[in-house]
C-alpha cells in the first residue's frame, strides 16, 4: 500500500505551545514523518498581516527561517495556517474578551500611527462558535487544493472543519480527543461544546482516545458505541541537552521544591495542591511550593495561599516555556499533578524525563501507562500530603521513583503512537463505505 | 529406594494497616485485614487440606509421612482468628506421621543482619512449637529458605538441630541430583536436603496451567516421575507452600483429588516410600559436600534475594530497622520489642519488590498494596513511629542496660553494618 497521505486539523507548533495538545500534535506529527507518512498539518494562527488571506500558505522553509530548527527534520509534513484567533484551552468568554481587546486594540494603534484602520481581521468572528464555523469552512477551501486520504482532527475546535473537508472530500475522518468537556468543566458543561464533540465523535468512522480513562468517558457520556473507540496513548520526546545547572541562578538548594505545573485551572486542581501544601508543612519545614502556569484560577489560587497562611511558601511563576521549564524541572525535587480531571498528562513524562519523580492522580490517563509513580485520589489531600513528606524525607524512594521512572518513560514512545495511528487509519480506510461511491 | 519426604509451609504475613505520616498510635497492624484473610485461607485451603491429610494419614497406617513449618505468626493469628485450625493440626501432631520443623518465629531475614535476634527468633519458634505439638523440632529451616555456607555453620553451633532445608538450585548443584542428601561445606554434624525444585513446581505452579505439556497432571503421571528417580537418587524434597492447596490451586483445578491419590499411586511401587525430613536424615548418608559461599533462596527464576534486597527501598527499610535494635532492647517494653519483631516479617519487604512490578506477576497476587512505593512508605512511617516511642523510653532507661546477657556468646555477631545484606 502507498504511504498514506493525511490531512490533519492540529494545533500549535513550538516554540507556540501552551500546554499537551500543541505537544503531542507536534511529537505525533514529528513521529509520522519518521515513518514516512505524508501529513499536511494545517493550524490556526493569528496573522497580522492586512494582506491576509483565509488560507495562508507557509512551506517548511519559510516557517523555518521565522522560528525553529526543529522543523527541518521534517520531511513528509507540509504546514498550512488559516488565519484565526482560535487557541486551544480557550472558553467561549475568554474568546469574546480576547478578541474585544484586539479590536481595541488595533483601532487605538492605527489611530496613533494616524492610517487608515484595514479591516482584514473583522473576518474572525465575535464569538467562538461561528469562528469555529468559519474555520471550519477555510478548511474545506484549502482541502480542495490538497491532496490525502484520511482526515484527522485533534480536539473540539476543529471537529466541524473535520466533518466538512471529510464530508466534501469523501475521504474517512478520524477524530482524536485529547480531553472533553466534562474534563474541563466537571459537570457544567457547555452544551454547545459538547453538542459539537458528539457530532465529531458520531461522525467519525473512528476516534482516538488519549487513554482508557477518555475511552469510557466517551463510552458512557457521549454515547459512542465501543467498536470504534481506539486508545493511543502519548509519548514523550527524549529530551537533548542536559547541562543546565543551578549555577547562576541565585538559587540555592538548601530547600526542596515541590513543583505544580500546568493551568491553574478547575480541572488542574490547585486548590487540592494548597491544601496538601499546608498539611506538609507541618511536618517539613524547609520546603517550598511552586506552581507554574497561569490560568482563570491563578487570582483564586494566590488568594487562597493567603488564606491557608501558607503565602510565603508558595511562588507562583506564571506561564512558562521552552527553557524555563526545562529550568524549573531541573530546580524540582518533586512534581505533583493533582488533576480532578486529566485525559492523559504529558507533564509528569516530561517531570520523570528530567529525573522529577512524580505524584499524579489516579483520575488519570498517564496512571494507566506509569507504574514508577505515586498515585493519589485528587480529593485525599492527606494522602498526598503524606506522599509527599515521604519523597522528601527518604531519599532511597525518592531514587527508586526517579530511576525506575525515567527508564519507564523511555518506553513511551510517539513513534509507537504514530504506527498505532497508522493502523487506524489503514482500517478505517478499508472500512470506508463513502470512500467507494 | 524412592522416599518422598513433603514438607509445607504455612505462613501468614501481619499486614500494616494504612499509616500516614500524620498517624501517631501504636496501632500498626490491620487486625480486621489479618483476620478476614485468615479466616479466608483457613476455609479455603488449611482446614480442607488438614482433614485431608489426616484422613490419608489414617487411611495409610503410618505409611504416609509429611512435615509442616509454621510461623509463630501464623500461629498467633490462627489462636486469635480461626483456632479450630490449630486443633487440627494437633489433630495430625498426634498421628506421630508429622514432623514439625523449625525457623525463625517472626519469619524474618534477621540471619543476614542480626544472629543475636536470629538465634533468639528460632528459639522462641521452637519453644512455641514444643509447647503447642508436644516436639522439639530436629531439622532447620530458614525464611524463604534462605541460604548459605554461614547459616550452616551457625545452625550447627546451636547444636539442637540435625539437618537444614534448602532450594537445589542448579547454580550450586551443577551435574548434581538434589535426590541425595549432603553436607554442608564447613559442617561435620549437619546435614542438607534439597528442595527438587522441578517436582515440587509441578505441583506448586504447574498444576493448572493448561499451556503446559505435562497438564492435566494425574496422580498416575506424578508418581510414575517419582518412580524414575529409583537408581538415581534416595529421596525426593518435595517442599512448597501449604497454601498450593486450595489458594494457589484452587479447589476446582483438582488438586485436592491429586493429593488425595497421590500416596496409593506412589505406594504401588514397592521401592517407594514417604519420609519426613528427620527419618531422611537417619536413612540416608552424605553422599557429597555442597559449597555454597553465596546467598541462595527458592524465589523466583533468580534464587537469590532479590525479592527482598533487590532495591534502595528494600535495603534502606531493612537496614533502618535492624538499626534499632539495640534501641528497642534497651526499653524492656514488651509491646515496642514485640512491636519491632513483627516489622521483620520477610512479606514487608516482599511488598516493596520492583522486579517484576510492571509485569504485574505473582508478586501482585500477594501483595495487598497498589504499588512497592505504598508499602514502603507505609512500613518507614510505622517505623518511624516506633523508633519515637523508644527514643521518649530510652531516656528513663538509660542506667540498667541489659544487653551483655545477650553479647557473650561467640557466634553473635553483628551483622548489620555496611550497605550489602550478604554476610559472607
Amino acid at each position: 500500500m502507498d504511504q498514506i497521505k493525511v490531512f490533519m486539523l492540529g494545533w500549535e507548533f513550538p516554540p507556540f505551545i501552551s500546554g499537551g495538545l500543541g505537544t503531542a500534535c507536534y511529537g505525533l506529527t514529528k513521529a509520522m514523518d519518521q515513518l514516512g507518512i505524508h501529513v499536511t498539518f494545517v493550524l490556526p494562527r493569528v496573522v497580522d498581516s492586512q494582506y491576509i488571506t483565509h488560507v495562508n500558505l507557509l512551506t517548511p522553509g519559510s516557517r523555518l527561517s521565522k522560528s525553529s530548527s526543529k522543523f527541518v527534520e521534517m520531511k513528509n509534513v507540509e504546514f498550512r495556517t488559516i488565519s484565526s484567533p482560535l487557541q486551544p484551552y480557550t472558553t467561549p468568554d475568554v474568546y469574546q474578551q480576547r478578541i474585544e481587546e484586539s479590536l481595541r486594540q488595533k483601532q487605538q494603534s492605527t489611530s496613533v500611527s494616524g492610517t487608515k484602520w484595514c479591516p482584514a481581521s473583522i473576518d474572525y468572528s465575535k464569538d467562538m462558535y461561528t469562528e469555529v464555523h468559519r474555520y471550519a469552512a477555510a478548511a474545506v477551501e484549502l482541502a480542495e487544493y490538497t491532496e490525502f486520504d484520511i482526515v484527522h482532527a485533534h480536539d473540539w475546535m476543529t471537529y466541524p472543519a473535520g466533518i466538512g473537508v471529510a464530508a466534501i472530500s469523501k475521504k474517512p475522518l478520524v477524530v482524536h480527543v485529547h480531553s472533553t468537556e466534562f474534563d474541563r468543566s466537571g459537570e457544567h458543561v457547555n452544551q454547545m461544546i459538547y453538542d459539537i464533540e458528539r457530532e465529531g465523535m458520531e461522525w467519525a468512522d473512528k476516534v482516538i482516545a488519549v487513554s482508557h480513562f477518555t475511552r469510557n468517558i466517551i463510552i458512557s457520556r457521549y454515547g459512542i458505541s465501543g467498536d470504534k473507540v481506539e486508545v493511543v496513548y502519548n509519548g514523550v520526546e527524549r529530551n537533548g541537552s542536559d547541562n543546565w545547572t543551578l549555577a547562576g541562578t541565585g538559587i540555592e538548594k538548601d530547600e526542596k521544591i515541590v513543583l505544580f505545573l500546568g493551568r491553574i485551572t478547575m480541572q488542574k486542581g490547585p486548590e487540592y495542591f494548597l491544601q496538601a501544601a499546608r498539611k506538609v508543612l507541618e511536618k517539613i519545614e524547609n520546603v517550598k511550593f511552586v506552581m507554574a502556569g497561569s490560568g482563570d484560577l491563578m487570582h483564586r489560587t494566590i488568594e487562597m495561599a493567603a488564606e491557608l497562611g501558607i503565602g510565603q511558601k508558595v511562588l507562583f511563576t506564571g506561564f512558562l516555556r521552552g527553557e524555563d521549564v526545562q529550568k524549573i524541572y531541573k530546580m524540582a525535587d518533586l512534581y505533583v499533578m493533582p488533576s480532578v480531571s486529566e485525559p492523559f498528562g504529558i507533564a509528569p513524562l516530561e517531570a520523570l524525563n528530567n529525573d522529577v519523580p512524580v505524584i499524579i492522580s489516579k483520575q488519570s490517563g498517564v496512571s494507566e501507562v506509569l507504574m514508577h509513580a505515586l498515585k493519589v485520589d485528587f480529593w485525599d489531600v492527606n494522602e498526598i500530603a503524606n506522599k509527599i513528606v515521604a519523597v522528601l524525607k527518604y531519599p532511597p524512594l525518592e531514587m527508586t521513583l526517579r530511576n525506575h521512572g525515567n527508564f519507564e518513560v523511555r518506553k513511551l514512545r510517539w513513534k509507537d503512537s504514530a504506527r498505532k495511528c497508522a493502523k487506524i487509519y489503514q482500517e478505517s480506510l478499508l472500512r470506508c463505505e463513502k470512500c467507494i461511491s | 529406594m524412592a522416599s518422598i519426604c513433603f514438607y509445607f509451609q504455612v505462613h501468614q504475613p501481619l499486614r500494616l494497616r494504612h499509616y500516614t505520616v500524620f498517624d501517631n498510635n501504636d496501632q500498626y497492624f490491620d487486625d480486621y485485614k489479618n483476620a478476614a484473610i485468615c479466616r479466608k485461607v483457613a476455609n479455603k485451603c488449611y482446614l480442607p487440606a488438614n482433614r485431608l491429610l489426616l484422613d490419608i494419614i489414617r487411611r495409610f497406617e503410618g505409611r504416609f509421612r509429611i512435615a509442616y513449618s509454621l510461623t509463630g505468626v501464623l500461629l498467633e493469628q490462627l489462636l486469635s482468628f480461626s483456632p479450630e485450625v490449630l486443633s487440627t493440626f494437633d489433630a495430625l501432631a498426634e498421628t506421630g506421621c508429622v514432623e514439625f520443623l523449625a525457623e525463625t518465629y517472626y519469619h524474618s531475614l534477621s540471619f543476614l543482619y542480626s544472629r543475636n535476634e536470629f538465634v533468639d527468633q528460632v528459639n522462641k519458634h521452637t519453644e512455641t512449637i514444643e509447647n503447642l505439638f508436644g516436639q522439639k523440632p530436629r531439622i532447620f529451616r530458614n525464611t524463604e529458605l534462605i541460604y548459605n555456607n554461614d547459616l550452616a555453620a551457625l545452625v550447627e553451633s546451636m547444636g539442637n538441630f540435625d539437618a537444614i532445608l534448602t532450594e537445589g538450585a542448579s547454580h550450586i548443584l551443577g551435574s548434581r541430583s538434589p535426590n541425595f542428601v549432603y553436607r554442608p561445606h564447613g559442617c561435620s554434624k549437619l546435614k542438607l536436603l534439597l528442595k527438587n525444585y522441578s517436582l515440587s513446581d509441578d505441583i506448586a505452579f504447574r498444576f493448572s496451567n493448561r499451556n503446559w505439556s505435562e497438564w492435566p497432571l494425574t496422580s498416575e503421571k506424578f508418581a510414575q516421575w517419582i518412580s524414575d528417580v529409583n537408581g538415581n537418587g534416595n529421596v525426593v524434597n518435595l517442599f512448597m507452600d501449604y497454601e498450593t492447596f486450595g489458594e494457589h490451586q484452587w479447589e476446582d483445578t483438582g488438586i485436592f483429588n491429586f493429593m488425595r491419590h497421590l500416596p496409593e499411586q506412589v505406594l504401588k511401587h514397592p521401592d517407594n516410600n514417604f519420609k519426613t525430613p528427620s527419618e531422611v536424615v537417619q536413612t540416608y548418608d552424605s553422599i557429597d559436600t555442597v559449597d555454597i559461599p553465596h546467598l541462595i533462596s527458592w524465589a523466583d527464576t533468580e534464587r537469590d534475594l532479590s525479592a527482598w534486597l533487590g532495591n534502595a527501598m528494600q535495603s534502606n527499610a531493612i537496614h533502618e530497622l535492624y538499626r534499632l535494635e539495640k534501641k528497642i532492647k534497651k526499653t524492656s517494653d514488651e509491646k515496642i520489642v514485640s512491636d519491632w519483631r513483627k516489622l521483620q516479617v520477610s512479606d514487608h519487604f516482599y511488598y516493596m519488590c520492583t522486579k517484576y512490578f510492571a509485569d504485574g506477576d505473582v508478586h501482585k497476587y500477594f501483595n495487598p498494596y497498589n504499588s512497592p512505593y505504598d508499602s514502603y512508605i507505609n512500613f518507614m512511617n510505622v517505623l518511624n513511629n516506633l523508633q519515637s516511642r523508644c527514643s521518649g523510653q530510652a531516656l528513663l532507661d538509660v542506667n540498667h542496660i541489659p544487653e551483655k546477657a545477650l553479647q557473650d556468646k561467640n557466634y553473635l555477631t553483628e551483622t548489620a553494618s555496611g550497605g550489602a545484606p550478604c554476610p559472607s
